[in-house]
């Protein structure tokens, strides 16, 4: 049992680099990326949980990095934003986003980008209504949902389109 | 946040044993964010995700043993849960958003609290956060508060929609505690306020929920989980209605209902349920069902609505279960 009450030792993989710190363990996974990492890609809308700037993966799966302590997850596989295009190659989702111009002041952009691209491996894009209700936890204040489900739309097909030709 | 010690214990028994003041950490996306409001202030955070209770598996007498630390989001997807116990799948997808649901698990649903304005904000007088300095919700902007189950004390709602589903299903909690290990009726499990309402479950000190338990009960397609909220995803119930009918042709056995939204805890009523028993489907007798549940409602300055919207949402969602047409939480139109 490691029983800590000033600093506690946070190891993490992050966009598959090693991370160690000594923490307090008050920090959420948000602030150590954007304040102790630089990675401010992943942004601090609410803090509370409700607007989705700050999703990230852990471990694959999209989460709110603001509702986590960042002690809480060790050895926790991190994928921020800056993780999706580390040689300079767009993510197809990202490019998406620009062909459908899904965004307008871009702040929740990031979180929107890593809520789809979990959803895609999810696999609940069956329909425009999936894909709406399954990108509820993403709030645009700009109102740019519509290019956001056609961007999303977009790699679904682009998708299809892959895998028919690989089957031919 | 305000600082507070943190530890990981890898035993339920060390975990069990923890001094005052500590709050037990699985999900987090509840426990944070009210750290970050300031109305939770724990000392101590026992981390409890070292601990080996993340399973589902099936019990010996054909029910399904639900790990408290099983996410939501893996909960509503396991094959066992979606075939056997859809009700439940559905009332998960009704609440929160994925990345919740990714995060949040099974105990820490149980253990949620209020999402009452008043108790979210340290300014305002609330019993349930600062017991004995009273209740700004009883004559305040009341719209989203309880009609059933308040007293003097509290009039807040219990935000779950899993554990209405739960509640319906007559699940059963497991805890282990420093003086070991017992089960609750998940339908005992939460309290009402009454003068107490600081007290929201008959959770010990130190005690962990470890496991839910749902009983081998299956209503073929005869279930709905129906809510009415502001927006369309992402908010807490207004009123929701869970609601299973064993049917054999047209003959309800057995009826399994409970109510969310409405209530300073899961709503029951089995003097509701019995009214079913034998009976064929009418609209008479979902309209006498509702008239039980809902007796001894009280509504207060902005919540009277309810009161109009939860009789028709019962009726709605007995008809949906009576057909066979359980309510769809992609496709939001409500037949």
């Amino acid at each position: 049992m490691t029983d800590v009450s000033v600093a506690s030792p946070c190891h993490l993989r992050i966009n598959g680099k090693s991370c160690s710190a000594d923490l307090p363990p008050s920090v959420t996974l948000l602030d150590l990326l954007r304040e102790r990492l630089d990675l401010t890609g992943t942004k601090k809308g609410c803090d509370h949980g409700q607007c989705g700037a700050c999703t990230v993966l852990v471990d694959g799966k999209r989460v709110k990095s603001c509702l986590i302590l960042a002690v809480s997850i060790p050895n926790a596989e991190v994928t921020t934003i800056e993780g999706l295009a580390p040689d300079g190659h767009l993510h197809p989702m990202q490019q998406a986003f620009i062909d459908r111009d899904a965004f307008q002041c871009g702040y929740c952009t990031p979180g929107q980008i890593m809520s789809a691209v979990a959803l895609l491996e999810e696999g609940h894009v069956r329909t425009r209504e999936e894909i709406r209700e399954f990108m509820s936890g993403n709030l645009c204040r700009c109102g740019a949902y519509n290019g956001i489900i056609e961007a999303i739309e977009q790699v679904v097909a682009q998708q299809q389109q892959d895998r028919a030709g690989e089957a031919a | 946040m305000r600082q507070f010690s943190y530890s990981r214990p890898d035993t339920l028994d060390t975990a069990c044993h923890t001094p005052d003041h500590t709050r037990f950490l699985a999900g987090g996306t509840n426990l944070i964010d009210l750290m970050k409001s300031d109305v939770e202030r724990p000392e101590h955070v026992v981390d409890l995700n070292a601990l080996s209770m993340s399973q589902i598996e099936e019990c010996p007498d054909g029910g399904l043993r639900l790990g408290a630390l099983a996410t939501n989001a893996d909960t509503a997807a396991h094959p066992l849960v979606s075939e056997r116990y859809p009700l439940l799948a559905s009332a998960i997808l009704a609440g929160a958003s994925p990345q919740i649901r990714n995060r949040a698990t099974n105990g820490g649903n149980l253990n949620q609290r209020t999402r009452c304005h008043y108790f979210y904000d340290p300014d305002m007088a609330c019993n349930k956060r600062s017991p004995g300095t009273g209740c700004s919700a009883k004559g305040g902007r009341n719209r989203i508060m309880a009609i059933l189950g308040t007293s003097d004390a509290c009039i807040a709602t219990f935000p779950s929609d899993m554990c209405v589903a739960l509640a319906a299903l007559n699940a059963t909690v497991n805890l282990t505690g420093p003086e070991g290990e017992r089960s609750v009726p998940l339908r005992d499990y939460h309290r009402l306020p009454e003068d107490t309402p600081w007290q929201d479950n008959i959770l010990r000190t130190g005690e962990i929920v470890t496991s839910i338990d749902l009983p081998s009960i299956s209503f073929g397609p005869h279930h709905t989980y129906l809510k009415i909220r502001d927006r369309l995803s992402f908010a807490f119930a207004i009123v929701s209605v869970a609601a299973g009918l064993q049917m054999e042709n047209n003959t309800i056995q057995k009826a399994c209902i409970a109510m969310g939204g409405v209530g300073t805890k899961p709503w029951c009523v089995p003097e509701a349920e019995a009214l079913f028993e034998g009976k064929t489907p009418s609209p008479s007798l979902f309209r006498d069902a509702a008239e039980c549940l809902l007796q001894g409602a009280v509504t207060d300055r902005d919540n009277a609505a309810k009161l109009k919207l939860a009789p028709r949402m019962i009726i709605r969602a007995l008809s949906q279960a009576a057909a066979g047409t359980p309510q769809s939480q992609t496709q939001k139109t409500i037949f």
